[in-house]
């Protein structure tokens, strides 16, 4: 680990004016609507400053915070799904030519995002897709994009009423993947960020930054900070031995409990961040003369998306909600060696009614317990 | 070759969808050099005789004349696509089915005695086979082209069946109901328009009908912790879809709790 420094508030915007002399286009949580989202950032005045946002089972509430942080809020609503595996990519386009044709790549350059405030269950989310896209068959949309970025974590200081990256050993602290991570500071008239550098291309930028160094005490003062969130997280899931016990599970009656409540919107594979389920279409002219295929996002709580010859094999609720969280939580594991869950929450927060991954987990846990028990 | 020959028929509507065909302004060349426009007095008074390969249908059926028109219609139609919520769900104007349609005539017409009209209004899968529905109030311009197109390469349309809420988190709009306990339809709405209502913070009216499967029973429980009361439930099921079989089944167990 490199050496940690001090970045004063005032000059926070010198490190966003370097990240665009580089050439990278700022991408950080930004106010839209009264909510916070992640949208292009020109510079500090763009950031959420002030506001905190309060998350449970299908409700959310930004409000004011006592002080001007600048990334004092716990999740903005989208991720950076939405930028690393955008919800519309052009795969190919065909050109039609005498009896036959050609097939041209996406001429457009990928862009070069430098994403600001990533937190530490969102970069466990981008490696997860990162060893999704860039397994046996690498994804060069992806991989084009992904190869590009520039990551400016910041630590969690707080934990919000849906967090359980603890649970998830994936949080509240980023331990390596960013080029910069930073802790914020607010103390009596002090606002100061607690910066080190996690790759040669984020030291460059550092050692362009007016930085103070920083003392033992500043660092011990951010461990503090850090451990309190890990603390305060407002779900927990118990992981231990969570692949058995859904495999063993498939039948379990809390599947038709949870089936009476989903409503199949698919908003929980939309805003997860790793879930990476797609679906491809061709585009042709009406002339004929070309052609494009796009993949788009798709979920598994679509009906279609299970569609094989002769019709869909999963048409209950109960089997496609069993097939997600299973998939999540069980056999990504067999398939990727890790969950496909990081703890940010945004699948409780982001149901609309509210429909809560660690509450059915810990339902068919206890459930289990008891029968064994008899 | 000769092109497929193109037929656009009305029922009972506003028109609103079949002129969707003449919106399509960049694509309508395009469109008339792959089909022929042969029937469609929207656009054209020379009207060129069937068989027509694609016939595209606007409205329900209201009348009993309408009745008998559309076994003409699906006589001499190969491919036949209803376009819209009025022959798709029987529209707007199925609240009738709920009502006193003579009621109706008295109070609207000065001699109701001319008036030769249906108890329901109905969709068109009621009375004839249907090769496709496309859904909306208003169908979606891009949604016909792909039905269009589709049909002329004889693939399967590309138009999703799943909720409105795909569409909103894909354009980036932050769910109005959990963020602002707006009450919304999108959950058990088809997805088509592109989700404009949520993207203003307005909840889904459910323009596009019942989505591929639908839990109704849980939405309106969630609605009921937004303290939307059952009689607001029944109007807000009861629009421009209001007898397509899910918003329909759902309404009228709530107007019998009432």
């Amino acid at each position: 680990m490199t050496a940690a420094s001090i970045l004063d508030r005032s000059d926070f915007d010198q490190l966003l004016a370097l990240l665009v002399d580089e050439g990278y286009q700022p991408i950080g949580p930004i106010l839209e609507g009264g909510r916070i989202v992640y949208g292009p950032i020109d510079s500090s005045s763009d950031l959420p400053a002030g506001k905190t946002d309060l998350h449970d089972g299908g409700m959310y509430r930004l409000v004011d915070r006592q002080d001007d942080a600048l990334f004092g809020y716990n999740l903005p609503s989208d991720s950076w799904k939405q930028y690393l595996f955008p919800p519309q990519t052009l795969l190919w386009s065909a050109v039609r030519s005498g009896g036959s044709f050609s097939v041209n790549p996406p001429t457009s350059e990928a862009p070069r995002y430098a994403l600001f405030g990533v937190r530490a269950c969102e970069l466990a989310a981008i490696d997860i897709q990162d060893r999704v896209f860039d397994g046996a068959y690498p994804d060069p949309h992806y991989g084009s994009i992904r190869e590009r970025v520039f990551i400016v974590g910041v630590n969690c200081v707080q934990a919000g009423g849906t967090c359980f990256c603890a649970s998830m050993g994936t949080g509240p602290e980023l331990t390596d993947g960013y080029d910069i991570v930073m802790t914020e500071f607010i103390d009596e008239d002090e606002h100061r960020f607690l910066i080190r550098s996690g790759t040669t291309a984020g030291g460059d930028v550092l050692a362009r930054l007016p930085l103070a160094p920083a003392d033992p005490t500043d660092c011990s003062h951010a461990d503090a900070l850090i451990a309190e969130a890990a603390t305060g997280m407002g779900r927990t899931l118990d992981t231990g031995g969570i692949k058995e016990l859904l495999y063993e599970n498939a039948e379990h009656p809390r599947w038709d409990d949870v089936a009476s409540r989903c409503l199949l919107c698919a908003n929980c594979t939309m805003v997860c961040p790793t879930c990476f389920c797609a679906t491809t279409e061709d585009r042709p002219t009406l002339d004929g003369a070309t052609a494009e295929r796009w993949r788009t996002w798709d979920s598994c709580f679509a009906l279609e998306h299970s569609y094989i010859h002769g019709g869909p094999i999963r048409v209950s609720v109960r089997s496609r909600y069993r097939q997600w969280l299973t998939h999540k939580l069980a056999t990504w594991i067999d398939q990727f060696d890790t969950s496909g869950c990081v703890g940010c929450g945004r699948c409780i927060t982001w149901c609309p009614v509210g429909i809560d991954i660690t509450e059915e987990v810990k339902a068919i846990r206890t459930e289990e317990a008891a029968h064994a028990h008899r | 070759m000769t092109k497929p020959k193109l037929a656009v028929w009305k029922f009972a509507s506003c028109d609103g969808c079949q002129l969707s065909l003449l919106d399509a302004e960049d694509e309508l060349l395009a469109v008339a050099g792959a089909i022929e426009i042969a029937n469609f007095p929207e656009a054209s008074r020379e009207v060129l005789p069937g068989p027509y390969q694609l016939s595209l249908v606007e409205g329900s059926i209201t009348t009993p004349h309408d009745a008998e028109r559309i076994q003409a219609v699906r006589a001499e139609s190969e491919f036949l696509v209803t376009i819209g919520a009025c022959a798709t769900a029987g529209g707007i104007q199925a609240l009738r089915n709920w009502a006193d349609v003579a009621e109706f005539t008295r109070s609207v017409y000065a001699t109701p005695a001319f008036i030769d009209t249906l108890d329901t209004s109905t969709a068109i899968a009621d009375h004839v086979t249907v090769d496709f529905e496309l859904r909306g109030c208003p169908i979606s311009k891009e949604q016909l082209l792909e039905v269009v197109n589709a049909f002329i390469y004889g693939r399967r349309p590309a138009i999703p069946e799943y909720s409105v809420c795909v569409e909103c988190k894909r354009r980036g709009t932050t769910c109005v109901m959990v963020a602002d306990g707006t009450p919304c339809l999108g959950p058990v709405t088809q997805a088509g328009c592109g989700a404009i209502c949520p993207a203003y913070n307005r909840g889904c009216y459910g323009c596009f009908g019942p989505a591929e499967s639908v839990n109704l029973e849980a939405l309106l429980n969630e609605w009921r912790r937004l303290e939307v009361d059952e009689a607001t439930m029944v109007r807000a099921l009861r629009t421009y879809n209001a007898y397509a079989p899910e918003f329909r089944d759902a309404s009228e167990k709530l107007e019998a709790s009432l």
